[in-house]
């Protein structure tokens, strides 16, 4: 069982985070960078799903330098291998961009054994898309299993159970697929001190697009199909009236509900 | 006038507030046609006329419900191909999401996610429609254009008051050819979820949410949110304590709303779950602990234990409302 993991870096959403003015694009400097939390619940299932069928696991991502982190962090939770794709063209790409990059290099780690089950968390906690991983099955002509709260590999039929707002759904496809999750589905692991002197000895490839046969034209900001024409902050939200229950809060909240008449 | 597709959201044929507002945004931007997949027809044209649309194209097959989102892909990506719309609008559920991504690769096209409003772009710029998102928790507004093919936008719900303004929803029931490709993601079992008989999280204008502070008991919380109407959320420390269903998650791991009024109950406001509500209308909360981020956030708030103020409070509202 060959598992890909796609991973993002991004700017901690406890930081301030903000865009750079040159380009309007993600500022990735200013704010400290960490693994998307909704994609360590997917490098979780990849590890479980690898325990349980005796796989290997790879960890993917795109970004520059400092990306190297997300996959550190990926390899020292238990992840065998990790591709990091790099190059300066990439800087500003769209999702269409990315998941042609990610398709590319996923396409490229299963040259030479094929790659079983491809891995994503829902949506990155930076731009929150939630669209890659469908971009991604569309490109790879893959199965999409998306939102799963469970998965279950048995042979080479996968099952999971997606939970909807209308309906909870079972669905199912035949391997090779790809799989998102949510953050139902498990308890994301802390790397071990073990885990963490391991990592430090595991392979790490680096890739730039001429690895990938990717022109430098069909990504970053210029070959973009959408474009930002205005950033502005919003200003913060000012403290109104807040009041220490003294026996009388209930009353002074339904009266200030009434005065704005949503009573 | 040319054509804006808007992707109808409906259960059974039952058409939801969302595509009433989508239509309305359509207006704005060309004739709008609705495309309707799946059976129920007959209960949705109805609403679908009154919202605006001037067609209605009905896509019924068996291959559309009976796998993920690829079949129905499929078929928008062909009738986009035909009709060459203004833009593609659809709804902001996973579902259409990962529809409008397919769509968009297969077209060619650039997509634009949770828009919260959307206009007509400058007429002499030959640009497509103007979106605005509300990012980074809402601590940011960007504007933005789709550049390439035809453009993809992902709606969210609430980003415009439905108007019912009577359009001829001319019927087309299009020809669905479904490639054995994308028949590879079966859906094998289906369990329709019990309506709380509550407004829909996403759609309400008010919402009234429980955290921590409840401690499980969410009984004041939902019955805070009937004498007002409103729809019930959860934190995720309610939802990850087992406490409340995940479809009822508020925050950035689960529904984003935007509602006139939003009332947090012992929830403390982490960065997660103000990604989900910062941009309510008026925020309320009620917690125990003064220095809770959420009151940075208030118009309303009061400090003390909610297993008091709830119910004082709803005794109150209902006393008002006579």
């Amino acid at each position: 069982m060959r598992i890909v993991v796609c991973v993002k870096h991004v700017p901690d959403a406890t930081a301030s985070r903000s865009f750079a003015a040159s380009d309007g694009t993600v500022d990735r400097a200013g704010a400290d960078g960490l693994l998307s939390e909704l994609d360590e619940y997917a490098v979780e299932e990849a590890l479980r799903i690898a325990g349980d069928s005796g796989g290997e696991v790879t960890v993917l991502t795109i970004g520059p330098e400092p990306a190297l982190d997300a996959t550190r962090k990926a390899l020292q939770m238990g992840a065998d291998a990790a591709v990091h794709v790099v190059d300066d063209a990439m800087h500003g790409s769209d999702a269409l961009a990315t998941s042609r990059v990610l398709a590319a290099a996923v396409a490229r780690i299963g040259a030479d054994s094929p790659v079983d089950v491809v891995l994503c968390g829902m949506a990155s906690t930076d731009g929150a898309m939630g669209v890659v991983p469908a971009m991604l099955a569309e490109r790879l002509d893959l199965p999409a299993l998306t939102y799963a709260a469970d998965v279950v590999v048995d042979g080479d039929t996968v099952t999971v159970r997606r939970d909807g707002d209308v309906a909870t759904e079972t669905v199912a496809a035949s391997l090779p697929v790809l799989v998102s999750v949510t953050d139902q589905i498990n308890e994301p692991r802390y790397p071990s001190f073990k885990g963490i002197m391991a990592a430090k000895k595991k392979p790490v490839e680096t890739w730039s697009l001429s690895d990938l046969g990717v022109e430098a034209d069909q990504v970053g900001l210029s070959a973009a199909w959408s474009t930002v024409r205005e950033v502005q902050a919003r200003p913060p939200r000012t403290q109104g009236t807040v009041v220490t229950d003294e026996g009388d809060g209930g009353t002074r909240l339904a009266a200030y509900l009434a005065e704005q008449k949503f009573v | 006038m040319s054509e804006v597709l808007v992707l109808v959201d409906h259960v059974d044929g039952s058409v939801r507030k969302t595509t009433a507002e989508l239509l309305t945004i359509a207006r704005r931007l060309g004739e709008p046609s609705a495309v309707f997949c799946g059976a129920g027809i007959d209960t949705g044209r109805e609403a679908l006329a009154a919202y605006g649309a001037e067609k209605v194209y009905v896509l019924d097959a068996s291959d559309l419900t009976d796998y993920l989102v690829a079949p129905k892909a499929e078929a928008l990506a062909q009738l986009v191909a035909r009709v060459a719309p203004v833009a593609l609008l659809v709804p902001s559920t996973p579902e259409a999401r990962e529809i409008a991504a397919r769509v968009a690769v297969k077209t060619g096209s650039g997509i634009i996610t949770d828009a919260v409003e959307v206009q007509a772009g400058p007429p002499d710029d030959g640009a497509g429609p103007v979106t605005t998102q509300s990012v980074f928790a809402g601590a940011y507004t960007v504007t933005a254009t789709v550049t390439t093919g035809t453009p993809v936008i992902v709606v969210k719900p609430n980003s415009v008051t439905p108007q019912q303004v009577g359009g001829a929803a001319v019927e087309e029931t299009v020809e669905v050819t479904v490639s054995d490709a994308a028949r590879t993601a079966r859906v094998i079992g289906r369990e329709p979820r019990t309506s709380s008989g509550r407004p829909e999280l996403t759609e309400a204008a008010i919402v009234v949410s429980g955290g921590r502070g409840t401690s499980g008991n969410f009984a004041p919380v939902e019955a805070l949110a009937d004498v007002l109407g409103a729809a019930v959320g959860a934190s995720r420390a309610a939802v990850d304590s087992g406490w409340y269903p995940h479809s009822y998650q508020v925050g950035q791991t689960g529904k984003t709303v935007s509602p006139q009024l939003y009332v947090a109950v012992g929830i403390s406001g982490a960065i997660q779950h103000r990604a989900g509500m910062q941009t309510s209308r008026t925020i309320v909360a009620v917690n125990k602990d003064g220095e809770a981020p959420i009151f940075e956030l208030v118009d309303f708030g009061v400090v003390g234990d909610l297993a008091k103020v709830l119910p004082q409070a709803t005794e109150a509202i209902a006393a008002r409302k006579g």
